[in-house]
């Protein structure tokens, strides 16, 4: 098995590129980054580490605009993240050149998808490390899309998906409870899905929201703490309803 | 010589680690200069040998109910007329047209290649279809990369997408237009003098085909590069239709039919002497 994983350019016997399988290891390792998608809102979530007590904060942000009306967030290497950020945005740049339109989230998230996996059939270069999630509009019929890619290249879209630390649980959790949302409801879960496997906590998670006619907006911590405190409640409320008729019984 | 071949490229080249150089943009063409102490004269030379003058009238406008597109078919070399039945409407895909005017062989094939390599595989790749602007624009920067080199084409790119009706006015010298109405050709002139004092935005399909015809027949009828058939198409939301090809000459005794009028002086014949 050992030979099979110097250079990704070979198959080992049995179908496998080790590296590639390497890479996805590096995302689910990463932090955990949740996306939901409503009828007329799309939601990132990242979980933040804890920030050391001397850093600004400020510089690190998960959640990067790819242009006015695409945003990304990701898991995984967050260097290889910032090259990967970088060709998007000059694609998507480019694109608005060459055929005066804005992309779709379709096109960049094909063409993120498609950098990956030149990485994966090159020689002497590894796999970008990293999974991410692509949120946008349509520019013309104002559909919200969510969008996942991994290292090796593939794509497809989510209604809702996870990727990172603990991304089966948190996509267990959205199998369960998702349904068609908007506005503050597809908020409220997207946190509720990234509390399954965070401390709750406005300065543990990165919130930001798009809409079609506002962009990107990214939650201020207290908002994010109003919206977590709304969850516990409602958690509490329901525990209550459940023990209340059994002890009357 | 560096010239822009995506047009002709067919498949994608593999490159490995070389791929951080390109960052999104394909480096700008460029051609070795030729050994001359004058080059912007020699340019110049070059351009006017290789630039007919484009012998043709074509004409588009935007109107409430879509894109009507016309042309004549005469093809001319010099003073010889050496085709009366050219195509110079072409159908790109079936909801965009494109007019030639300028070089024959230029217009067909970048209209054939826009119409495959750009359109067709941007809507296989996109699941949409392109829009005027993007192919209009797509077109513009494959001219301007062989910009200086001899192309003739001056062309209209008609159509009608998502947005609506589109008409777009594009060169060879890497210019691209966007307006309501153009007519290009040596006829041009006679043609805009019609088709500017009879337009009107919300005219019927009929009124706006009329029109047409009768700004391609003026043109026709003064201008000695522009004859044959004038055909018209218009481009609706369900793409473009073939609305008439009517011979200018018929259409010149239509539009000024002969009346009958008493005779001043017969002939007669001349007894032999």
């Amino acid at each position: 098995m050992a030979r099979y994983d110097r250079a990704i350019t070979v198959f080992s016997p049995d179908g496998h590129l080790f590296q590639v399988e390497y890479a996805l290891e590096a995302v689910r390792k990463g932090n955990a980054a949740v996306g939901v998608r409503g009828t007329d809102t799309v939601v990132l979530g990242v979980e933040k580490k804890s920030a050391a007590k001397l850093q600004d904060s400020r510089s690190v942000r998960k959640i990067v605009n790819l242009d006015n009306h695409i945003a990304l967030a990701c898991a995984g290497l967050k260097a290889d993240a910032r090259v990967l950020i970088n060709r998007a945005r000059i694609e998507c740049q480019s694109h608005r050149l060459t055929v005066e339109d804005p992309v779709t989230v379709e096109y960049i998230t094909r063409y993120i998808a498609g950098l990956q996996q030149k990485y994966t059939q090159s020689g002497g270069v590894r796999p970008f490390g990293l999974s991410t999630l692509i949120i946008g509009f349509d520019p013309y019929t104002g559909v919200p899309s969510l969008y996942q890619t991994d290292p090796s290249g593939t794509f497809s879209a989510w209604k809702a998906n996870a990727t990172g630390r603990n991304s089966n649980s948190i996509r267990e959790f959205l199998e369960k409870n998702y349904k068609e949302t908007h506005g503050q409801e597809t908020i409220k879960l997207a946190i509720r899905a990234l509390l399954e496997v965070v401390e709750s906590g406005g300065k543990n998670i990165e919130v930001a929201v798009m809409t079609k006619d506002q962009g990107l907006r990214q939650l201020e911590e207290a908002e994010i703490d109003a919206i977590v405190a709304e969850i516990e409640a409602e958690k509490a409320a329901a525990e209550a309803a459940k023990k209340g008729p059994a002890r009357d019984a | 010589m560096k010239l822009d071949t995506t047009g002709l490229e067919s498949a994608l080249p593999l490159f490995g680690a070389n791929c951080q150089m390109v960052d999104g943009f394909t480096a700008a063409p460029a051609f070795d200069l030729p050994t001359t102490l004058d080059f912007d004269g020699f340019q110049k030379e070059a351009i006017q040998m290789v630039k007919p003058a484009k012998g043709t009238t074509t004409l588009a406008f935007i109107f409430k109910e879509g894109v009507m597109v016309a042309a004549d078919s005469r093809a001319s070399m010099g003073g010889y007329i050496s085709s009366q039945s050219v195509k110079k409407i072409i159908e790109i895909n079936p909801y965009m047209l494109g007019t030639m005017a300028g070089g024959a062989a230029d217009c067909q094939f970048w209209h054939r290649n826009l119409g495959i390599k750009v359109c067709r595989l941007h809507e296989l790749a996109n699941k949409r279809r392109i829009s005027v602007t993007g192919a209009s624009k797509l077109l513009a920067n494959i001219l301007y990369s062989y910009r200086g080199m001899g192309l003739s084409v001056g062309t209209m790119i008609a159509g009608w997408d998502e947005t609506g009706p589109g008409l777009y006015y594009v060169d060879s010298e890497g210019g691209r237009l966007k307006g309501p109405r153009f007519s290009v050709g040596s006829g041009s002139p006679y043609a805009y003098g019609v088709l500017d004092s009879g337009y009107r935005y919300d005219m019927s399909i009929e009124e706006a085909a009329e029109l047409a015809r009768r700004a391609i027949y003026h043109a026709t009828f003064r201008d000695g590069a522009s004859g044959g058939v004038a055909s018209v198409y218009h481009v609706g939301p369900n793409g473009w239709k073939k609305l008439s090809g009517d011979d200018v000459g018929e259409l010149h005794y239509k539009y000024y039919p002969v009346t009958p009028s008493t005779v001043e002086q017969e002939m007669v014949e001349v007894s032999g002497a």
